[in-house]
């Protein structure tokens, strides 16, 4: 895609925990959609953009696209689900992400990560009712001395203890009143 | 040409065939399960897996160009173990119902594990989950017996241009079908059945009314009438051991007979009357356009095609003003059979009970339109595709073979030359010019304009001269008309015609790829060889009718006469003609 075709300021569209309104970012779709209407393989990028605009990838949203670069929703819909970077759920205020490569998983990232589930109520790739907190699992942040690993948006906590875990969500939750932290 | 070495014998073949199509040139047979002639190459299934001298992994030969020198094994201890493990994995985990399989005894995984001997499954894994997909009238998915050889994927987007199906998901999660793992009626599919057609195993088929036909001839006060379209009479054989190409138009109608329907007719009188409809209809639009100026009603489509009308109520809104109004001879029969026909019985439209054979999936649908109902009732009542009807010859203990050849039932069964011809690609177009042109000139057609060819886009043109008095305004004009078949085609056709590249008074469009009688309801497996052959079966039974010209139909005259009155009469609106929805597209 040539340069001069990223519309500025996409990559650093509101997040999911700023208030901006539906309409405002199915304004922005469109935009996207206009640049990008003639450009061949915009597909991909295209998808990026507006999981950045909408924090994942809205089954309205994914229907504008299919129309507007022409191409059949089933073809849409079959590459959102082939990659794993795309989500089709909503994302919460809060990505937790969970360690799983081999040091951490030996050390006990597999307990973490369980009792995380438990204390969230939701399993791998889904989120809380009330939109703080979105479950995921990684393969080796590159801090292996330091396993068992969980990242937090882009704060790492390292040596994480299961009976750490119910403050440690705490702090996060209460974040959200007060800043706008990702 | 390259000289290449299969199997340590030498050829030559030219650059750029792939090693799949030159062992089968030479005589070698290679399997495979996801290949289709004419598509690009899927290499999706691993099966057709060859050696070649000095590369370390295995090829495959489906989308692999040959190269000078190229020594090529395919059926070395390595290439039949790879081939083993190959259908021996798939076997793993496809959810093989066989004894209550559509499929049983025609699904190419099934022949394929024959042909290779598998006697035993090495592997132990999860089945895939069956999951019905019956959304649609006419079509029925198990994605739990799909092998994901994307076969499918390759005709509804490349060939089709629909875009219904595509892989979704990723790895033992990926489903082959619509939009999220949804079902079909959640996306624009038009029910074409091309995906049925090329199904290798039992994960698509038409929705089956075998049942209900059963049901309605074991009912003793249903009078149940029968039509048969012009493509079943130039396949049915193939499902009975006769090379493809073979009429079995007499043996047909005696097989029906013998399974108890009151009346065998022919959908092709169908088609005589929509002639007479359309063509009437192009008539009047080209008096719209060259003596009221009203350029737009030109080219006039046609809409005998449930899979193409919509193809244009999806993705073409704006044309479906041009779409003839005629319903399609199908519809058209089961209006008339329901009233003109059931008047002649002293019955009621409720009494007659409309079965229709097609080698068309669509039809299911189509006959299930909301709209559908000019009689009262349903119209048609149900719908068989081409197999369906083989099927029930077979458990009713038909010898086809050996049955005599028998004549169609009056009024209903009689037609000519132009009705037997809708069923192939430009046939339509064909009938409809036989009869136009003799209206306005008083001649015969000059000479078959249309050949019964495959070329995705035909056009042809008709300079009008010494025309009648009334149709003076078109003296000198040059109709040009196209022909398309295949959805793909008639997409490029419909895009030049919007850039103003091309201009036309009329265009024939058929959804399936030679017309009807490669329409998705037919004897699997249909290729261009068998397209050609169904094809020469039709332009035989027409060449051989003493009446070639649907406005020679003696009955279709009585009809008019009795009946309608004329055509386009208020009548024929009434049970002949319909309108069309644009829908939505996502």
């Amino acid at each position: 895609m040539p340069d001069d075709a990223k519309p500025a300021g996409v990559f650093s569209a509101p997040c999911a925990c700023q208030e901006v309104s539906e309409e405002d970012r199915y304004a922005q779709l469109d935009d996207i959609l206009r640049t990008y209407r003639n450009i061949p393989g915009a597909l991909i990028p295209v998808l990026q953009i507006t999981q950045t605009i909408f924090g994942y990838l809205p089954e309205k949203a994914l229907r504008k696209i299919a129309a507007a670069l022409n191409k059949p929703l089933s073809e849409v819909t079959g590459v959102v689900t082939f990659y794993s970077f795309f989500n089709t759920i909503p994302r919460g205020r809060h990505m937790i992400r969970v360690c799983l490569g081999t040091a951490c998983y030996v050390r006990g990232g597999k307990q973490v990560l369980a009792a995380l589930k438990e204390e969230l109520g939701i399993d791998v790739g889904e989120t809380t009712a009330d939109r703080n907190f979105s479950l995921d699992v990684g393969r080796c942040f590159g801090a292996c001395g330091l396993a068992p690993v969980i990242m937090i948006d882009d704060d790492v906590h390292q040596r994480v203890k299961v009976s750490q875990l119910p403050r440690l969500l705490e702090q996060y939750r209460d974040k959200q009143d007060t800043t706008s932290k990702t | 040409m390259v000289r290449i070495y299969i199997n340590d014998q030498e050829y030559d073949v030219p650059a750029g065939t792939t090693i799949l199509c030159a062992a089968k040139k030479a005589g070698i047979r290679i399997p495979t399960l996801c290949f289709v002639e004419g598509l690009r190459p899927i290499g999706a299934c691993r099966v057709c897996v060859v050696e070649v001298e000095g590369v370390r992994n295995l090829v495959a030969s489906c989308s692999t160009p040959v190269a000078e020198d190229m020594r090529i094994h395919t059926h070395t201890a390595r290439v039949r173990r790879a081939r083993r493990a190959v259908v021996e994995l798939l076997l793993s985990e496809h959810n093989g119902e066989c004894q209550t399989c559509e499929r049983n005894g025609q699904c190419e995984l099934q022949s394929l594990a024959a042909e290779l001997g598998i006697r035993e499954v090495s592997y132990r894994g999860e089945k895939a989950r069956k999951r019905i997909d019956i959304s649609t009238p006419a079509l029925q998915r198990d994605s739990g017996k799909c092998i994901k050889c994307r076969r499918c994927v390759s005709v509804c987007n490349e060939m089709q241009h629909v875009g219904a199906l595509f892989p979704q998901f990723r790895g033992y999660q990926t489903i082959i079908g619509p939009a999220l793992g949804r079902d079909l009626a959640s996306v624009p599919c038009v029910q074409c059945g091309q995906c049925a057609a090329i199904c290798p195993v039992g994960a698509i088929s038409e929705r089956d009314h075998v049942e209900a036909v059963w049901a309605a001839l074991d009912t003793p006060e249903n009078h149940v009438v029968v039509q048969t379209a012009p493509a079943i009479r130039a396949a049915l054989g193939e499902c009975f051991g006769y090379p493809p190409g073979t009429l079995v138009t007499g043996k047909m109608v005696a097989a029906l007979r013998r399974l108890g329907f009151d009346a065998v007719f022919d959908t092709n009188f169908a088609a005589d009357l929509t002639i007479m409809e359309e063509g009437t209809e192009f008539l009047m639009r080209l008096r719209k356009a060259y003596v009221e100026g009203q350029q737009d009603v030109l080219p006039m489509f046609t809409s005998c095609s449930p899979g193409w009308v919509q193809y244009l109520e999806f993705f073409h809104h704006n044309l479906l003003p041009n779409l003839s109004t005629c319903r399609s001879p199908q519809q058209m029969f089961g209006a008339i059979a329901k009233t003109y026909y059931a008047k002649k019985l002293d019955k009621r439209p409720e009494d007659i009970f409309v079965v229709s054979v097609m080698p068309c999936t669509a039809k299911k649908f189509e006959a299930s339109r909301a709209e559908m109902n000019a009689s009262g009732v349903r119209d048609v009542d149900a719908v068989l595709t081409t197999r369906e009807l083989a099927r029930m010859i077979r458990i009713a203990g038909i010898d086809f073979q050996s049955l005599p050849d028998e004549e169609m039932d009056a009024p209903l069964g009689l037609c000519t030359g132009a009705g037997v011809i809708f069923g192939h690609t430009g046939g339509v177009m064909e009938a409809a010019l036989r009869t136009v042109y003799e209206v306005l000139t008083g001649e015969d057609l000059p000479t078959p304009t249309l050949l019964a060819t495959l070329d995705g886009i035909k056009e042809a043109e008709i300079t009008l001269k010494n025309v009648r008095p009334e149709w003076s305004f078109l003296e000198g004009v040059t109709l040009r008309v196209a022909v398309a078949h295949g959805l793909g085609n008639a997409e490029k056709l419909i895009r030049a015609i919007e850039a103003g590249e091309r201009q036309y008074h009329f265009v024939e469009v058929m959804a399936c790829p030679g017309g009807c009688i490669g329409g998705g309801g037919q004897p699997r497996f249909t290729d261009n060889r068998v397209r050609l052959a169904r094809i020469a079966a039709i332009r035989k039974e027409d060449a051989g009718k003493p009446l070639r010209k649907s406005h020679q139909n003696p009955q279709v005259k009585q009809l008019y006469e009795e009946f309608l009155g004329e055509p386009l009469s208020e009548r024929s609106h009434k049970l002949l003609h319909t309108h069309y929805i644009a829908r939505e597209p996502v």
